[in-house]
C-alpha cells in the first residue's frame, strides 16, 4: 500500500508539472526561445501581429543528439538575425524526440502543436520525420525538414518539403562522379545496414553503378548500430578485394574509425563520403592528416569565404564554445531563412492559421528560389524534394578544395 | 450477503479495485475528451499508455509472479507490431471495417508472438536466473537485427518478403509494408483509445485469472521454492512455459496496437532500452502487484513528457527521479523513517480529532 | 593468411570485451548484482583520460592514473548513494537503480562534454607490426589490450585467493550472512569491490577508446552490453571465464562478419550464444551451483 502511495505522490508531481508547463505557455518564452528577447521587446508597434511560431523536433538527448543540437544551433542563429531586423518576428521552440521513430516523435510534435506551432521546421532524423510527416498531413501543418533525407519523407504528403538531398539521388550522384573521375577503379562500399540514410544512399548508388557498369567489388560490407565498435573486418574486406575507392555513405562519427584503422594497417585507397561526412575535420582530437585526400559531396563548407558563411560560422562558434558548424547546422539555418522568405512573400504572420499558412507556403515553395549556405538557386519540385548542385570537394591540407 | 463475502475476500477486492480504477480513468478521459478539454499531447499519450500498461502487466506475470527475469519483452512487442501491421495491410480489402481489422491484427500479432515465445521457450526455459535474462536479451537483439533487414510488400501478385532490397522485386503499383531499416512506413493508423482500454481490461482479466487460479498458486509456489514445489508434484516447466507464452501473447497484442497507432515504426524501437523501460515499470510498481504496474506505467510514461519544459536537463532529472523513487520505495531505512513520520501525522490527526470530539461533548 | 588477420581483428575487439567483462564479472560475483552502469563508468574514464591528455597536456600514463582515480571515487560514491541503501532487497531493485545511474551518467556526460564526438588519441605510440609484406598487421593496441587483460585476470585471481581482502570478498560472495558472523565487514568489502571494479573500468575505457577512437556519451553502453554477454558466456562470476568469453565473442563476431554475413552478424553472434548456453547452462567456465533448498 505504501508503494502505491509513493506512486500516487509521483503522479501528483506529474500533474503539478503538467500544470506548470500549461501555465508557462502564457508566460514569456524561455530557454530555447530566449535567444531573441530584445527582438520580442522591440517588435514593431505598427505590425503588432503576434510572432510566427516555428517548431523543431529533433534528438536533443541520447546517441543522436549531436545532430539535433547542431540543427537547433543553426536555427537559433537565423531566428536571432531575423528578429533583430524588425518586421516579421519569429518565436522558435525545439522539442526532444530522442530520434525515436514512433511515440516519442509524435509526443514531441504534439507538444509543439499545443504550444501553437504554425510551421514545423523538423524533424532531424528520418525515422522521426516519417512518423511526424503523416501527422502534419492530417493537421495541415507545413513541414520543411532540414535533414531527414529519405524519399519516403517527402512522398508522405504535398505539405512535406526537404532541405537536404534525398538519399538515392545522392547515391546516384556519387556513382556518376566516380564514373566520370575514376571509370576503371575497383570500388568497395561500407555502410550501416541499420540506418535508413546509409542504406538509402547505397541503394541509389548500386543501381546507378550497375547502369554505368562500374566495378563494385565489395558491396555488402555492412555494420549495424550495435556492432559499429569494430569496423576492422569491413576495411580488411575492401583491402583484400583490392579496392582503390572505398565509398563510405555514413556519418563522420564512424568514418573517423575507418580512416584511423585503414591508416594503421597501411591501406590508402581514395575514401569517398557523402554529406554526412561533413564535420569530420572539426572532430576534437581528430588527426586531420588522416583525412587527407578524402573526397566528399557536401553542400556546405565551413571554410568558405563568402560573407554569409563567415558570419554564420563566427556566430555559431560564439554560441557553442568554439565548435565549428557542420552541414546539419547550415541546413537548419537555411530552413529558417527559406521559411521566412516564403512567409514574407506570402504575407504569413503569427495570426495566420496553420492550415492556411500550409496552403500558402506550398504555393510559395513551388515557384521559389532560395540562396543559402548550402547552395545557390535552390528550388523544390512538386513532391517537395530539393534540387541543388552537389559540390564535390577533396580534403587538402585540412580544408575543402573543389574536386578538380 | 453473497456480495459481502465476496468483498471480504482480499484478492477479489484488490482485483475489483484495479478494474474500477482503470474504468474510472477511462470514463474521465472520455468525458474530458468529449468536452474538448484534452490537448494534443495528452490525447497522444492515451494509446501508448494503454500499450505500456499491458506490457508492464504481462511482464509482471513473468518477473513478479513467476520470478523469471526477462530482458527481451520488447522483442515480443516488436513481433506483434510488425506482424500486426502486415496483417492489417493484407486484410485491407477483405475486411473493410477498421475495428474488425484492428482486432484481427492484434489477435494475429499476439498469436505469432505467442508461437515465437513457445518456440524459444522450449530450450530457454531450461535456464534460470541471469542466464534466462541473457538469453531473452539475445532473443531481443536477434529479432531487432532480422526485422531491421526485412523487406515485405504487396503487389498484384500478392505478398512478397525478402531479406535484401536486391531480392525484393515488387511489381508495378506494389507497395512496401516493411522497408528494411526504414521500418514499416505508411501504416494506416487504426488504433483507438477505446481499443487500448479493451486491451488493458483483457490483459488484466487474463493475468489476474491466471494468478488467482490453481495454476497461479502453483506458479507462485514454483517462484518461492522450486525444489519444494517440484517435490509436491508440480510440473515446474509446464507452468513456466504457460506463463511465458501468455506473457508473450499479451505483449504481441500490445505491440500490434502500438504499431497501428503510428504511421511508421522502426525495428530499433524494440531494443534493449525499451525492454528495460518496461522492466522499470514492473519493478517500480511492485513485483507481483498488478495495480502497481498499471499506475507506474502511466506515471513513468508521462513523467519525461511532463518534464519537457526543462529542455536539455529533462533526461538527467528523469534519471534522478528514477533513482530517488527506487530508494524511497525499496530502501528499508527509508521505509522505517517514512512509517515513523506517518505514525506522527496519524497521531497528530487523531489528537486533533479527539480534542474536537471532546469539545463537542461538553 | 587472411584468416589470421581476421583472427587478430577478433582478438583485438575481443580483448576489449574481455577487460570490460572482467569488471562486470567481479562485481557480479561478489555483490551479486548486475551493474548496468559499468559501461558508463568506462565512458567517464575515457573522457577523463581524454581531458587530461588534450587539455592539460600530460602524458598518457598520467591520464590513465587520473582516470583510475576519478572512476574509483565515482564507483564508491555511486555504490554508497545508490546501491548501499538497497542492500538486502531483491537484486532486481538494485538492477533498476543501476539503470537509473546509467541514464544519469550518460546525460551528465552530455551536459559536461557535449554530444559531439571526440577522437581519442591512442595511448600506444608503437608502430604496428607488419608481417608477410603487410598481409598481417598487428597493432600495438592489440598487444597492449591482450597483455593488460591477462595481467588483470592473473592479478584478480591472485588477489581473491591470496590476500585478506580478497578472501573476505570470496566469503561474502559465498554466504553473506555467514561472512558477517565471521566478523567480515560486508559493506566495506562490497565497497572495495566497487572501487576495484571502477578502477578496472577506467583502464578498460582507455583501452576501448585506443582501439575504437570515437568517444561519445553513449560510447560505453553498447560495448557494456556486449561485455555483459561475454561475462555470462564465460560463466558469470568466473574471472578466467570472463577473459575467455570476451575473446571468443570477439572472434565469433569477426568471423561471422568475414565469412557469413555482415548484415546479420548480430543475430549470428547471439544465436551462437544461445546455443552454447543450452549446451552449457552455466557458461563455459561457470560452476553449476546446486540450489539450496
Amino acid at each position: 500500500m505504501k508503494k502505491i502511495l509513493a506512486l500516487l505522490l509521483a503522479a501528483l508531481m506529474v500533474v503539478g508539472m503538467l500544470a506548470g508547463c500549461g501555465s508557462s505557455k502564457t508566460e514569456a518564452p524561455k530557454d530555447a526561445e530566449t535567444k531573441a528577447p530584445e527582438a520580442v521587446a522591440e517588435a514593431p508597434a505598427e505590425g503588432s501581429a503576434p510572432a510566427l511560431k516555428i517548431g523543431l523536433t529533433g534528438p536533443l538527448t541520447g546517441g543522436a543528439s549531436e545532430y539535433g543540437l547542431a540543427v537547433r544551433g543553426g536555427m537559433e542563429i537565423a531566428v536571432a538575425e531575423i528578429n533583430a531586423k524588425g518586421g516579421l518576428q519569429i518565436e522558435f521552440k525545439a522539442e526532444d524526440d530522442e530520434a525515436d521513430g514512433s511515440d516519442k516523435a509524435v509526443s514531441a510534435y504534439n507538444s509543439l502543436k499545443d504550444w501553437g506551432m504554425q510551421i514545423l521546421a523538423g524533424a532531424v532524423t528520418t525515422g522521426s520525420a516519417l512518423a511526424i510527416a503523416a501527422e502534419t498531413v492530417n493537421d495541415q501543418i507545413f513541414m520543411l525538414t532540414p535533414s531527414a533525407s529519405a524519399v519516403d519523407v517527402a512522398m508522405t504528403g504535398p505539405n512535406v518539403y526537404q532541405m537536404c538531398f534525398t538519399d538515392p539521388n545522392q547515391g546516384a550522384s556519387a556513382a556518376e562522379l566516380m564514373a566520370q573521375k575514376w571509370p576503371d577503379a575497383t570500388i568497395g562500399v561500407i555502410y550501416d545496414s541499420s540506418d535508413a540514410y546509409s542504406t538509402g544512399i547505397v541503394d541509389g548508388f548500386l543501381s546507378k553503378a550497375a547502369e554505368l557498369s562500374l566495378n563494385v567489388a565489395v558491396d555488402n560490407a555492412a555494420f549495424t548500430a550495435d556492432n559499429k565498435a569494430d569496423l576492422s573486418t569491413q576495411v580488411t574486406q575492401c583491402k583484400d578485394a583490392g579496392c582503390d575507392i572505398v565509398f563510405l555513405p555514413f556519418y563522420y562519427t564512424e568514418a573517423s574509425q575507418v580512416l584511423t584503422y585503414a591508416n594503421t594497417i597501411g591501406y590508402a585507397p581514395t575514401f569517398f563520403g557523402c554529406d554526412g561526412m561533413d564535420g569530420i575535420l572539426a572532430v576534437e582530437g581528430f588527426d586531420t592528416s588522416l583525412a587527407e585526400g578524402l573526397v566528399l559531396m557536401t553542400p556546405f563548407d565551413a571554410n568558405a569565404t563568402d560573407d554569409a558563411t563567415v558570419s554564420f560560422v563566427e556566430q555559431f562558434k560564439a554560441n557553442n564554445d568554439g565548435k565549428v558548424p557542420n552541414q546539419f547546422a547550415a541546413d537548419g539555418y537555411d530552413v529558417i531563412y527559406a521559411l521566412y522568405n516564403a512567409c514574407v512573400a506570402a504575407g504569413i504572420d503569427g495570426s495566420t492559421p496553420a492550415a492556411d499558412a500550409c496552403a500558402m507556403l506550398q504555393e510559395q515553395f513551388a515557384g521559389m528560389t532560395v540562396d543559402g549556405l548550402t547552395g545557390k538557386g535552390m528550388t523544390w519540385d512538386g513532391n517537395g524534394m530539393i534540387s541543388k548542385a552537389p559540390a564535390a570537394v577533396v580534403v587538402t591540407d585540412g580544408i575543402y578544395v573543389p574536386l578538380a | 450477503m453473497a456480495m459481502k463475502t465476496l468483498l471480504k475476500n482480499k484478492t477479489t477486492r484488490t482485483n475489483g479495485i484495479t478494474y474500477l480504477v482503470v474504468i474510472a480513468v477511462f470514463a474521465v478521459m472520455q468525458v474530458l475528451n468529449g468536452a474538448g478539454l484534452l490537448g494534443s499531447s495528452v490525447k497522444g499519450y492515451l494509446v501508448p499508455i494503454c500499450v505500456y500498461i499491458s506490457l508492464a502487466v504481462s511482464l509482471n506475470l513473468l518477473v513478479g509472479i513467476c520470478g523469471e527475469l526477462s530482458l527481451g519483452h520488447a522483442g515480443f512487442m516488436g513481433i506483434g507490431a510488425f506482424s500486426g501491421i502486415v496483417i492489417a495491410a493484407l486484410l485491407q480489402d477483405t475486411i473493410p471495417n477498421d475495428v474488425m481489422r484492428l482486432l484481427c491484427a492484434m489477435v494475429g500479432g499476439g498469436i505469432l508472438a505467442g508461437v515465437v515465445g513457445f518456440l524459444i521457450g522450449i530450450p530457454v526455459l531450461r535456464l534460470r536466473g541471469d542466464y534466462l535474462a541473457i538469453v531473452t536479451l539475445a532473443f531481443g537483439e536477434i529479432m531487432k537485427n532480422i526485422v531491421g533487414n526485412l523487406y515485405a510488400g504487396i503487389d498484384a501478385q500478392g505478398f512478397h518478403m525478402a531479406i535484401s532490397t536486391s531480392k525484393m522485386k515488387l511489381g508495378e503499383g506494389g507497395k512496401y509494408i516493411i522497408n528494411g531499416p526504414l521500418g514499416a512506413t505508411g501504416v494506416q493508423k487504426l488504433a483507438t483509445f477505446t481499443m487500448g482500454f479493451v486491451l488493458v481490461l483483457f490483459t488484466l482479466f487474463v493475468v489476474q485469472n491466471l494468478v488467482n487460479s490453481k495454476e497461479g498458486r502453483a506458479i507462485k509456489a514454483v517462484r518461492d521454492n522450486r525444489i519444494a514445489a517440484e517435490s509436491v508434484g508440480i510440473n515446474v516447466t509446464a507452468f513456466r512455459m504457460k506463463a511465458f507464452v501468455v506473457s508473450a501473447f499479451l505483449a504481441g497484442m500490445a505491440g500490434a496496437l502500438f504499431g497501428l497507432n503510428y504511421s511508421s515504426v522502426t525495428a530499433s524501437k524494440f531494443n534493449f532500452n525499451t525492454s528495460i523501460n518496461i522492466l522499470v515499470f514492473v519493478v517500480l510498481g511492485g513485483m507481483g502487484n498488478i495495480l502497481g504496474s498499471v499506475i507506474s506505467a502511466t506515471v513513468l510514461y508521462v513523467l519525461p513528457e511532463a518534464m519537457r519544459g526543462l529542455q536539455d536537463y529533462r533526461m538527467i532529472l528523469y534519471a534522478v527521479v528514477l533513482i530517488v523513487v527506487m530508494l524511497c520505495t525499496w530502501s528499508p531505512k527509508f521505509k522505517e523513517k517514512l512509517s515513523i513520520v506517518s505514525e506522527k501525522i496519524k497521531s497528530l490527526f487523531w489528537g486533533l480529532f479527539k480534542k474536537k470530539e471532546a469539545g463537542t461533548n461538553e | 593468411m587472411r584468416i589470421f588477420q581476421y583472427l587478430i581483428n577478433g582478438i583485438s575487439i575481443g580483448s576489449v570485451y574481455a577487460i570490460i567483462a572482467l569488471g562486470y564479472t567481479m562485481v557480479y560475483g561478489i555483490a551479486k548484482m548486475l551493474n548496468f552502469a559499468h559501461g558508463d563508468i568506462i565512458m567517464v574514464g575515457a573522457y577523463i583520460s581524454f581531458c587530461v591528455t588534450n587539455y592539460l597536456g600530460l602524458p598518457a600514463w598520467a591520464s590513465v592514473l587520473a582516470a583510475m582515480a576519478v572512476c574509483t571515487v565515482l564507483g564508491i560514491l555511486i555504490e554508497g548513494l545508490a546501491y548501499k541503501p538497497l542492500r538486502g532487497t531483491p537484486s532486481l531493485a538494485v538492477l533498476i537503480t543501476a539503470i537509473g545511474v546509467s541514464y544519469f551518467l550518460q546525460n551528465a556526460a552530455q551536459l559536461i562534454w557535449t554530444s559531439s564526438p571526440k577522437n581519442f588519441t591512442s595511448v600506444v605510440t608503437m608502430k604496428p607490426i607488419s608481417l608477410f609484406d603487410g598481409q598481417i598487421v598487428i597493432t600495438g593496441e592489440v598487444l597492449l589490450t591482450v597483455g593488460v587483460s591477462i595481467l588483470v585476470m592473473v592479478g584478480l585471481t591472485l588477489f581473491t585467493s591470496k590476500t585478506r581482502t580478497g578472501k573476505a570478498m570470496r566469503a561474502v560472495s559465498e554466504d553473506r550472512a555467514a561472512a558477517q558472523l565471521m566478523g567480515i565487514n560486508v559493506n566495506r568489502t562490497i565497497s572495495t569491490t566497487f572501487a576495484i571494479g571502477s578502477a578496472l573500468a577506467a583502464v578498460a575505457g582507455v583501452l576501448l577508446c585506443s582501439t575504437v577512437p570515437t568517444l561519445m556519451p553513449t560510447t560505453g553502453s553498447m560495448p557494456g552490453i556486449r561485455a555483459f554477454t561475454a561475462a555470462v558466456f564465460g560463466g558469470i562470476g568466473s574471472i578466467p571465464g570472463a577473459m575467455l568469453g570476451g575473446i571468443l565473442l570477439g572472434i565469433i563476431e569477426t568471423f561471422s562478419k568475414a565469412y557469413l554475413s555482415t548484415q546479420f552478424s548480430d543475430a549470428i553472434v547471439f544465436s551462437v550464444l544461445i546455443i552454447i548456453l543450452l549446451v552449457k547452462p552455466a557458461g563455459l567456465l561457470g560452476k553449476q551451483v546446486q540450489e539450496k533448498v
